[in-house]
């Protein structure tokens, strides 16, 4: 299917008199997101000519209270990217969903998770206690951990809280749209935008990608066999790759087959395999769990020993097959962890 | 009447008493009150028996009368009755398929004691299938037509009379048989119980027929070596191995063997149990069908020693070949043949291949292959049969008519460190041994038994009759059988038992040993499983789909069971098998068709990134790669219904009916929500 944001039969609703009112914010996220909107590069200029951004704390300087001060829906739409994983994120996520018409997951973090949601294997005690105490680059004596609360010099400053596990937007607040990626391209982020601006907007909860996997658009797709069976699984260090074959032709985990595509193959052009960013179609409810069993159903041991043998090619398998996935995930967190 | 789309959801539920096979353990009154409360629940009854008339009537009713669009019945397994109530909702006007099926007896109420949980456990499978079945849509049951030729595997004489029942009706039957002739174990015995009327008088007339029948094609020799499609439409291959004769030119005169350079017969005889011997090129016995002789390669001294990696025999050219010369224009003796693999497509396929006695070197204390007097039973079969290697005298291998005979029942039967099923016909064969000893000998015979088994037409009485013949019989398991200490020199046995009817050691000498060996799956039955798509009892016996209700049916839809490759059994049980066998192979060819559950995956060809994940995983071999789409495609007619590929397809675009996602999530939410208390 082509993109599904372009539905040109949608007749567009009533022009837009004034200058939408557009916010970014950030929580978990590594920053990579906001590169992306910089990356737009003179396209940037276009989006900043037609709207008026009202909230991008990583560029201009905006208080809490200027957009508590906002009439609910005056924002047209919030793009937030990372993860929600402490209760100011929570918090902000809450407050931009109430004064925001359209509620927009960007970057694989707020879809999915992301790279924070590998967290949820462990709980929160365990990894403030290796962050602040066991780490091989702690030289915390007394141990001292942060406090929700202090009391120094007469003032109190507060922090936020950690939450239990780490949460993906839409577990959090209803979400409109996703705009997958880690980072989304410029390109995914200028339909976006566009659709946006132009009214064209798909089915609410879709995902802005078109809704089939990587290999689609894979330049290897030709080279993988149609009986390809597993002996052994490398990881791409590990060996000496062919710059035009099939990756799990060569033995190498890819996530393309589970993965949306619109990136056009990023990473395969750059000579490494998917590693599942764009997370899975609206068909799938867990990506990591799809491309395990089609894996796995292609391997060529048929005995316990055998299929053992191969899999230890895979020495992280959250890692690999949940790496953005994990928190949206069926399996979503170690065991016995709250759900928030 | 068909559900429109927007038009409410209306389901009609319906829970089975089944006698008290489900009431006496599940509340039914309080799953149909349960249900009664959930979301689009219309009809909520309870009924003794759902499957008898009134009960579907009363689904028939309801769909009429109240509007029914979705049909729920917890009831037995769906393996029995999904069918019936199908057929129930059809009647009713609706499309079959707006049907769900909760098993509450096989899955509940038979491996529960707890009425309060069990109770609990079916309003959870009850609510998931409420919870599913508004996700059904209208399906097509799709008729394929049948292929009529058949193809019967292994010509004892449970194939035999399978093939002949199915050719004299005009069906096309190719009967496979992996011995260079038919006859199976049956023609190794004299006489048979109860009767004891000739084995081989009953059977060669109908190997004779076999052989001659215009609408049989006979392959001996032969084995089949891949089995694909389904019902109505198998492709089978079958490796003809070579026995470096031509058939088509053989006369069965014989004379090859006659002037073989081997004078004297040498080599252990296998018809024979290896107690005969035979030449390199001979004739497997006399009465074989097809009457062609066969070269062992083995031992032929014009082939050398040793196979080839490939299974083949290289000609080493070194021997005078006077059987080629005594062949003379027939020119049927053909030193490089080679196996040659032919392909046949058929519609229904009958399993007949047999069991394998148990080999008594499993129970070391008995000493068989330890004493030359320890026989199996099948050895004095052919020790006792005219036609065997003492022309029917009986005789040990010391050459000496026994005085005294042991005949040791339930040898790997019956017994927690072998075999522990009973193999039915070892009491009754050990009653027509002694009886045939008698009849041969003056010897004193001593049965053995833990129990006499003797259950069948006729059969107590053939042991009533027998009995009162000069026997022994001994009620005990013999614990073992060694030298007697007293006479080393002419091969003396003592067999030591407990009589357990008058409580004493018995320390019997005798000549020679008889042990009555139970019946086991054969060797390659497990290879057979896998090629056919069978399932076995645990035993390893092939396993019916249903005991009483599809006694030779498999699970594998046109794949019926006849004879002991199903489960030890006698001549007539075997021969009514194979009878039934046919008989449930011709309602399907004779019908035309086969109806195909519509239960089948398909490709949305869209969506399909072609990533051709699934195509090597499909057993039926139903998805190709479309080079000019570049995605998968899934052929219906040879898909089954497996799901391999649904689950393995790994962006989702695999879809199967009946078992689509949003059906099967709905059921696991429906089965996990939290119950009234």
């Amino acid at each position: 299917m082509p993109l599904a944001l372009i539905t040109p039969n949608l007749k567009p609703l009533k022009p837009l008199m004034f200058k939408p009112k557009v916010a970014f914010y950030w929580c978990a996220s590594c920053g990579g997101c906001e590169e992306t909107v910089v990356d737009l590069a003179e396209d940037i200029l276009g989006v900043v000519e037609k709207v008026d951004i009202v909230l991008w704390p990583v560029a201009m300087d905006f208080k809490y209270k200027d957009v508590e001060a906002m009439p609910d829906k005056s924002i047209l739409a919030t793009l937030l990217n990372g993860a929600i994983r402490s209760t100011e994120q929570e918090e902000m996520a809450r407050l931009l969903r109430r004064k925001s018409q359209y509620m927009i997951a960007y970057g694989a973090c707020a879809h999915l998770g992301g790279i924070p949601g590998l967290a949820n294997q462990f709980t929160r005690e365990h990894i403030l206690k290796f962050n602040y105490e066991d780490g091989p680059a702690m030289a915390n004596e007394k141990k001292t951990r942060p406090q929700l609360v202090t009391e120094e010099n007469g003032r109190t400053p507060r922090l936020p809280a950690l939450t239990n596990v780490v949460r993906s937007l839409d577990q959090v607040v209803e979400v409109d749209y996703y705009v997958p990626g880690c980072p989304p391209t410029p390109k995914i982020t200028r339909a976006a935008v566009t659709a946006l601006l132009e009214n064209r907007l798909p089915p609410k909860g879709s995902v802005i990608a078109p809704d089939i996997a990587l290999c689609d658009e894979c330049p290897r797709k030709a080279t993988k066999p149609a009986n390809i069976s597993f002996r052994e699984f490398k990881r791409p260090h590990q060996a000496l790759m062919d710059p035009q074959k099939c990756f799990l032709a060569q033995g190498v985990v890819c996530m393309g087959p589970s993965t949306l595509s619109g990136c056009e193959a990023a990473c395969i052009s750059g000579g490494m395999p998917c590693t599942g960013c764009f997370g899975p179609t609206s068909r799938v409810r867990d990506q990591g769990l799809k491309i395990m069993s089609s894996l796995c159903s292609n391997l060529e041991p048929k005995d316990e020993q055998g299929i053992s043998a191969v899999l230890q090619g895979i020495p992280d398998p959250i890692g690999t097959f949940y790496r953005y996935g994990l928190a949206r995930s069926l399996l979503r967190r170690k065991v016995n962890l709250p759900t928030d | 009447m068909e559900t429109r789309k927007n038009e409410p959801v209306r389901i009609g539920f319906y829970v089975c008493h089944c006698g008290v096979n489900i009431a006496h353990m599940v509340d039914v009154e309080a799953v149909a009150k349960y249900v009664a409360t959930l979301p689009n629940v219309v009809v909520s009854r309870n009924y003794k028996y759902m499957c008898s008339d009134p009960g579907q009537e009363m689904i028939q009713t309801d769909i009429r009368e109240q509007r029914l669009n979705r049909v729920v019945v917890a009831a037995c397994s769906p393996l029995l009755h999904e069918h019936t109530f199908r057929g129930a909702t059809e009647a009713g006007g609706l499309n079959p398929f707006y049907f769900q099926m909760v098993n509450i007896r096989e899955h509940d109420s038979w491996v529960h004691t707890d009425r309060l949980e069990a109770t609990r456990k079916a309003m959870a499978l009850a609510r998931a299938a409420i919870q599913r079945v508004p996700h059904h849509k209208p399906l097509e049951v799709k008729k394929v037509p049948i292929n009529p030729d058949v193809l019967i595997v292994g010509a004892g004489i449970a194939g035999i009379h399978a093939a002949i029942t199915m050719a004299n009706a005009g069906k096309k039957v190719c009967l496979v048989e992996k011995e260079p002739s038919i006859g199976g174990h049956m023609a190794m015995f004299d006489k048979t119980f109860p009767t004891l009327d000739c084995a081989m008088c009953v059977l060669s007339p109908k190997m004779a027929t076999v052989g001659s029948h215009p609408n049989i094609t006979l392959w001996t020799y032969s084995e089949v070596v891949k089995v694909d499609g389904y019902v109505g439409n198998f492709k089978v291959t079958v490796r003809r191995k070579p026995r470096y004769i031509i058939e088509d030119l053989c006369t069965g005169c014989q004379e090859c063997v006659a002037n073989c350079v081997y004078k004297e017969p040498k080599f252990p005889d296998a018809f024979n149990l290896g107690l005969g011997k035979r030449k390199p090129v001979y004739m497997p016995f006399a009465q074989a069908i097809p009457s062609i002789a066969i070269i062992d390669p083995e031992v032929c001294l014009n082939f050398k020693r040793g196979k080839n990696p490939d299974g083949s025999y290289t000609v080493s050219d070194k021997c005078k070949k006077l059987c080629v010369v005594a062949c003379g224009d027939r020119k049927a003796i053909d030193f490089t043949q080679k196996a040659v693999d032919k392909e046949i497509t058929v519609g229904t396929i009958i399993m007949a291949t047999g069991f394998k006695t148990f080999d008594p070197h499993r129970t070391p204390y008995y000493g068989y292959g330890v004493y030359p007097n320890v026989y199996t039973a099948l050895e004095l079969e052919r020790v006792i049969n005219a036609s065997g290697p003492t022309e029917g005298h009986l005789v040990m291998r010391n050459g000496k008519e026994p005085k005294r005979v042991a005949i040791v029942h339930c040898v790997g039967s019956r017994d927690e460190n072998t075999n522990r099923w009973c193999s039915r016909v070892c009491c009754l064969y050990s009653l027509k041994l002694a009886h045939l000893i008698l009849e041969h000998t003056d010897a004193e015979v001593y049965n053995f038994y833990i129990d006499m088994r003797t259950p069948g037409k006729s059969m107590e009485e053939f042991y009533n009759r027998v009995a009162e013949e000069g026997m022994h019989l001994v009620r005990g398991r013999v614990a073992d059988v060694y030298p007697d200490p007293n006479d080393t020199a002419s091969g003396r046995l003592i067999v030591q038992a407990e009589d357990t009817l008058t409580n004493r050691i018995l320390k019997i000498p005798v000549d020679m040993v008889v042990l009555s060996v139970g019946l086991e799956p054969r060797p390659e039955a497990e290879d057979l499983r896998r090629l056919f798509n069978l399932s076995c009892s645990s035993e390893g016996w092939f396993l019916e789909r249903h005991p009483k209700l599809a006694p030779v049916s498999t699970f594998t839809d046109g794949i019926f069971l006849a004879g002991c490759c199903q489960g030890p059994k006698d001549i007539p049980d075997s021969v009514a098998q194979a009878g039934a066998a046919a008989a449930e192979a011709f309602s399907l060819i004779d019908k035309g068709y086969v109806e195909q559950e519509p239960n089948t995956a398909f490709v949305l060809a869209e969506e399909c990134s072609g990533c051709k994940s699934c195509i090597p995983l499909c057993p039926y071999t139903a998805i190709s790669f479309n080079e000019e789409t570049k995605k998968a495609v899934i052929n219906e007619a040879l898909c089954k219904g497996c799901g391999t590929c649904v689950a393995a397809c790994p962006s989702g675009s695999i879809v199967q009916n009946l078992f689509e996602d949003q059906e099967i999530f709905s059921e696991i939410d429906g089965v996990l929500a939290p119950l009234p208390q």
